[in-house]
Parts: structure tokens; C-alpha cells; sequence
């Protein structure tokens, strides 16, 4: 009796500690999506209430959508980031087949050159990159962006991946050679299908970090029309840093997307994050 | 001998021939891996390397380029000009690095021991929420304590004194004493789900069997912990120190955020990434100096390489002994 109320009790307790933890981690998310809808006056007098239809307003996503090209930051991030997330996937999946499956001179070398990158971080190479940039004639478009993010999502991609296709069955693949199938055949018909639970989880990795990028908008592709979200925020943000509503609006705008997609995505996530893929 | 050497030549004879009527060149690899390594050589490996090589020049008033040897590098740590600032970074960065290892990490550990705990209710549910923070950017989530804290909105006051302690409450992010400690908190509050989730997973793969040992033996949850399970879920524990390391020496999107390239108050958030963005771009009248900031740039790498050999030599050596 007593030791189950002691469990009770202790059971009480995790979850109390668990609880707290939480509103910690979600209460300044959380204000700020509340206070995007309510006037300024409300903002400022009770930022802890809820919107009532007394001081709801819609006033903040007014001036962001008026005196801000979101909608334009918004496009250019999806597409910087889904081009990128093609690219990765898909040279990934490649490079990884090759040194997990075929047995050439020089395999484990390639494959620790292709794995520095998880380590070192490719934006000590931003001179570099710059300078590459403007020689290629490609400063202020997204196509360095997709180029710079496919080479840093590689490294992580090609070694989570290889790691997932060595557990791959011999037989499928046997018998398939044995009926004379290309090796092309073979990776696009067989295994990349067999891959595509992990390319879920490597898709998010990889997603993640291009998304929230700011470096290198910021220092490759400033112009307006080329503008990505991150960027677009802190920019619009130091402009109108005194009209709180239009501040606390945009912020909103950023944050919707990704909450929305990480809500329906999380199970996924944290399977991936969960089931020793990454050590 | 003779037969012998004969029996070897046909033998090779044969392995060739076979080898060439299956496949004569395998340029199917070079197709499959021809792709990843390129866009990751130009765009990664041969920018770094070549901002490396550009730290070894300087610019004269005319903008040429001329070979300097190691002069910016002791230009970086010697003229006081150059030596204070960069001093001043590399702390502040070790700061900004210790703090994240002292709460980051204990407040992981407990909470994914929380998160292990046998038949614990809506686990899902806090797992989820608890990482909301950390799939956010860093961007955003700077400037959403900026307003938080903020003395204007009050929201950090209020909070303060609903729970009696409005006195401790001060300007936090604009004092020079705790600009920095506030920042590396943010930081801290965000990224805690990593460490929370990996050393999470971490748990859940102990064999049952050793925690059910214990327990027969009448240990408590709480000695469970420390003497079975956190043993041997040391190892996570090292790698998340090692990326901990990599992202904090790397670190720049937060600081620039709240306070600009300028890094204040008075440098007092200063950390490698800005010094370097200001050194390579230039800030108000101070122009762009490219070749400088490649010397940044490549102590930056060696920074975080010496980390990472020390982290696989070292600590990973060690405790893969001790796991045996």
C-alpha cells in the first residue's frame, strides 16, 4: 500500500518536472503566436490573455504582407530548400550505393574524404565560396544556395544512408543480377525504394539546417527578389523593430510553417533521431 | 615448380578473362559517386582549402594581392589592433562553449531519464514538444526572447513577479556583466532537445535484462541511473560534447540576430562568427578586409578540428575501453 502510493507519488512528481519543462520550451513560442493576433494596445496591456473579439486584429500581418515581400522570401525558401533536398537525396543515395555496395581501390578513403564534411563546418569555406561565386557569375541567385546546401547536406546523407544500405538483403539484389539487369536498373528500381524509410529521416536532417540558414543568404544572395525567409524576417524585423505588432506578425509567418510541418512530420523525426541512425 | 607457376599464370589468366567479360571498366561507379563528389569538392572541400591559402596573402592600397606568409596570422595575435578583439572572441566562444556543456547537457540527461522511465504516460507528447524549440531557427527564436526580455513588452518582469522574484529582473541582453550568459541560455534552451533526444535513444537501447537486475537487487530507480544506466550511456554522451563543441565554435546566426554584427555590449558577445563576419565584410566605416578574415576562418578550423581529433582519439578511444 505504501510503496504504491510512494509510486503514485514519484509518478506525480516526473510528471510535474515534465510538465514544467514543457511550458518552458513551448511558452515563448506560444506568446508570440497568441499576441500576433490582438491589437497593440492589448499586446502592451495583457500579453498573457488570449485574443478576445474585443482586441483581436489582424493589423501586424497587414503591414507584413503590405511593406514586405513575403510571399517572395516564402517561394524562394521552398525552392532553395526542395531543390536542395533533390539534390542531396539523390546524389546521396548514389554515392552511398557505390561505396557500401561496390569494392574498388580507394572505397574506404572516398568515403572518409566524403564524411570530413559532417565534422568541419562548410561555412570556414565562405571566402572561398564567395569568391567562387562571383567568379561563376552566380552572386544574388538561388542556384548557389541549392549548390552550397547540396554540398553541405552531403557528407551526413552519404554516411547515414551507406550505413542503411549495407543492411540491405544480398539476395534481391543477386537475383536480380543474375537475370542481367543494369546496375543502373538495380539502384533505381530496387534499392531506392527499399531506401526510402531512412530517406524520410535524411530528408529532415537535411531539410532542417537549409530552412533555417541565415549565413549564407545573408552573405550570397541579399537582393529582394532572391531573399529567403530567415533572411527576409531579420532584415524586415530591423527595419521595423517600434511597430511590435508587425514584428511579432512576421515571426508568426515563420514560425507557422515549420510548426505546422514538424507537427505532422515528428513521429518520423524522432524515429529517426531515436533509432540509432545517428550515433 | 614449374607446373606450379604454370597452374598460378592460368589461374590469373582466368581470373582476368572472367573479370573482363563481366565488366571491362566499372564506370557505373564513377557514375554513381561522380555527382556527390563533385558538388561537395567545389563547393565545400575547394573553398575551404582555397580560403586557406588566401590567409597567406594580404591586400595592398590598391587591392592587389600579394603572398605574405604567416603575417596575418601574427598580425591577428600581436598588433593590439587585431590581438584584442580576437582574444576577446575566442573567450567569450569558450564561455559561450562551457556554458552550454554545464546546463545544456545536465538538463538533457535528465530530461531523456525522465522521458526512459518505464510506463510513463503521454510520452509522445512531451517528446514532441519538448523539441519544438529546436526545429525552429535560431533567427526566430532570438528574436522572440528579444521581446520576451525586453523591458518595454514586460512579459519576462511579469513572469518574474507572478512568482515574487521581480526584483532579479533586469536588461539582461543589454548589460555588458550578462549580455553573454543570456545568450548562451537562449541558446541552451533551444538546442537542449539534441542532446535530450540522442542521449534518449541512447537509453532506450540498454538491455532490459541489466536494468531488471538491478532492480531485483532492490536498487531504486534513481541508483539505476547512476550506477547502470548513465555508464554506459557515456559514449552518446562524449559525441554530443564533440557537436556541442563544433556548432558553439561555429556559431554566429543568435549573436547577430539580437545584437547585430557589432556583437554588443562593447564586443561583450563578440564570438569567433561575428569576428570573423565583421573582419571578411567590414561594419559601418571599417571596410572588408577578405584576407584577414581567411586567417579567422582557418584558426576557426583549426579550433574545431583539434576538438574533434581530440574527441576521436582521445575520449572515444578511452571509452570504448571503458565499455569493454
Amino acid at each position: 500500500m505504501a510503496a504504491r502510493r510512494g509510486k503514485t507519488l514519484g509518478a506525480a512528481a516526473v510528471h510535474g518536472v515534465l510538465i514544467a519543462y514543457t511550458v518552458v520550451a513551448i511558452f515563448p513560442i506560444l506568446i508570440v503566436l497568441v499576441n500576433s493576433v490582438k491589437t497593440r494596445r492589448a499586446i502592451f496591456g495583457d500579453p498573457l490573455a488570449p485574443p478576445t473579439p474585443e482586441t483581436f486584429s489582424l493589423e501586424g500581418f497587414a503591414t507584413v504582407l503590405a511593406r514586405s515581400s513575403f510571399e517572395i522570401y516564402f517561394a524562394n525558401s521552398l525552392i532553395v530548400t526542395v531543390a536542395a533536398l533533390f539534390l542531396v537525396l539523390l546524389f546521396g543515395a548514389m554515392a552511398a550505393w557505390a561505396l557500401s555496395e561496390y569494392r574498388f581501390p580507394g572505397n574506404s578513403l572516398m568515403a572518409i574524404y566524403l564524411a570530413i564534411g559532417i565534422m568541419i563546418p562548410i561555412r570556414l569555406g565562405t571566402i572561398g565560396i564567395l569568391e567562387l561565386a562571383s567568379a561563376l557569375d552566380l552572386v544574388n541567385t538561388r542556384t548557389i544556395l541549392v549548390l552550397v546546401y547540396t554540398a553541405q547536406g552531403l557528407p551526413l546523407a552519404v554516411f547515414l544512408l551507406s550505413e542503411f544500405m549495407r543492411q540491405l538483403p544480398r539476395e534481391l539484389k543477386d537475383a536480380a543480377r543474375c537475370d542481367g539487369v543494369s546496375e543502373y536498373r538495380i539502384f533505381f528500381s530496387i534499392v531506392l525504394p527499399l531506401t526510402r524509410p531512412i530517406l524520410a529521416t535524411v530528408g529532415i536532417f537535411t531539410m532542417i539546417p537549409i530552412w533555417n540558414d541565415l549565413w549564407f543568404p545573408l552573405i550570397l544572395a541579399q537582393a529582394d527578389q532572391v531573399r529567403t525567409v530567415t533572411l527576409g524576417i531579420q532584415q524586415f524585423i530591423g527595419q521595423y523593430v517600434t511597430d511590435w505588432n508587425a514584428v511579432i506578425a512576421s515571426l508568426t509567418l515563420a514560425i507557422l510553417p515549420v510548426l505546422a510541418l514538424y507537427l505532422l512530420f515528428s513521429r518520423q523525426l524522432i524515429r529517426g533521431l531515436t533509432s540509432g541512425a545517428v550515433k | 615448380m614449374t607446373s606450379l607457376l604454370a597452374e598460378n599464370a592460368a589461374a590469373g589468366a582466368g581470373r582476368t578473362s572472367v573479370r573482363r567479360r563481366r565488366r571491362p571498366f566499372p564506370w557505373h561507379i564513377v557514375v554513381f559517386l561522380a555527382p556527390a563528389t563533385l558538388v561537395y569538392t567545389v563547393f565545400s572541400v575547394y573553398p575551404l582549402l582555397d580560403s586557406m591559402r588566401l590567409s597567406l596573402f594580404a591586400a595592398d592600397a590598391a587591392g592587389v594581392r600579394h603572398f605574405a606568409g604567416l603575417s596575418n596570422y601574427v598580425t591577428l595575435i600581436t598588433d593590439p589592433r587585431w590581438a584584442g578583439p580576437f582574444w576577446n572572441a575566442l573567450g567569450n566562444n569558450l564561455v559561450f562553449f562551457l556554458i552550454h556543456m554545464a546546463v545544456q547537457n545536465p538538463i538533457g540527461i535528465a530530461l531523456a531519464a525522465l522521458l526512459s522511465l518505464p510506463r510513463l504516460r503521454f510520452r509522445q507528447t512531451y517528446r514532441t514538444l519538448l523539441f519544438t524549440p529546436t526545429m525552429l531557427s535560431v533567427v526566430i527564436i532570438g528574436f522572440v526572447w528579444q521581446l520576451i526580455l525586453s523591458p518595454v513588452w514586460g512579459v519576462g518582469k511579469g513572469i518574474l513577479a507572478a512568482i515574487g522574484l521581480s526584483s532579479l529582473f533586469g536588461p539582461w541582453l543589454g548589460q555588458e556583466g550578462t549580455a553573454l550568459i543570456t545568450l548562451s541560455l537562449i541558446s541552451v534552451w533551444q538546442f537542449v532537445g539534441i542532446p535530450m533526444m540522442l542521449i534518449y535513444a541512447a537509453l532506450l537501447n540498454i538491455p532490459d535484462d541489466l536494468v531488471d537486475a538491478a532492480v531485483v537487487d532492490g536498487a531504486t530507480q534513481m541508483q539505476v541511473f547512476w550506477r547502470v544506466k548513465l555508464p554506459l550511456i557515456l559514449p552518446t554522451v562524449g559525441a554530443v560534447s564533440i557537436l556541442t563543441y563544433v556548432g558553439n565554435f561555429n556559431a554566429f546566426d543568435l549573436i547577430y540576430a539580437v545584437k547585430g554584427a557589432l556583437a554588443g555590449p562593447n564586443f561583450s558577445t563578440d564570438i569567433m562568427g561575428t569576428l570573423f563576419y565583421r573582419t571578411f565584410f567590414g561594419y559601418q566605416l571599417q571596410l572588408g578586409n577578405p584576407t584577414m578574415g581567411a586567417a579567422i576562418a582557418t584558426l576557426m578550423f583549426l579550433i574545431i578540428l583539434t576538438g574533434v581529433m581530440i574527441y576521436f582519439f582521445v575520449i572515444q578511444r578511452r571509452m570504448q575501453r571503458y565499455e569493454l
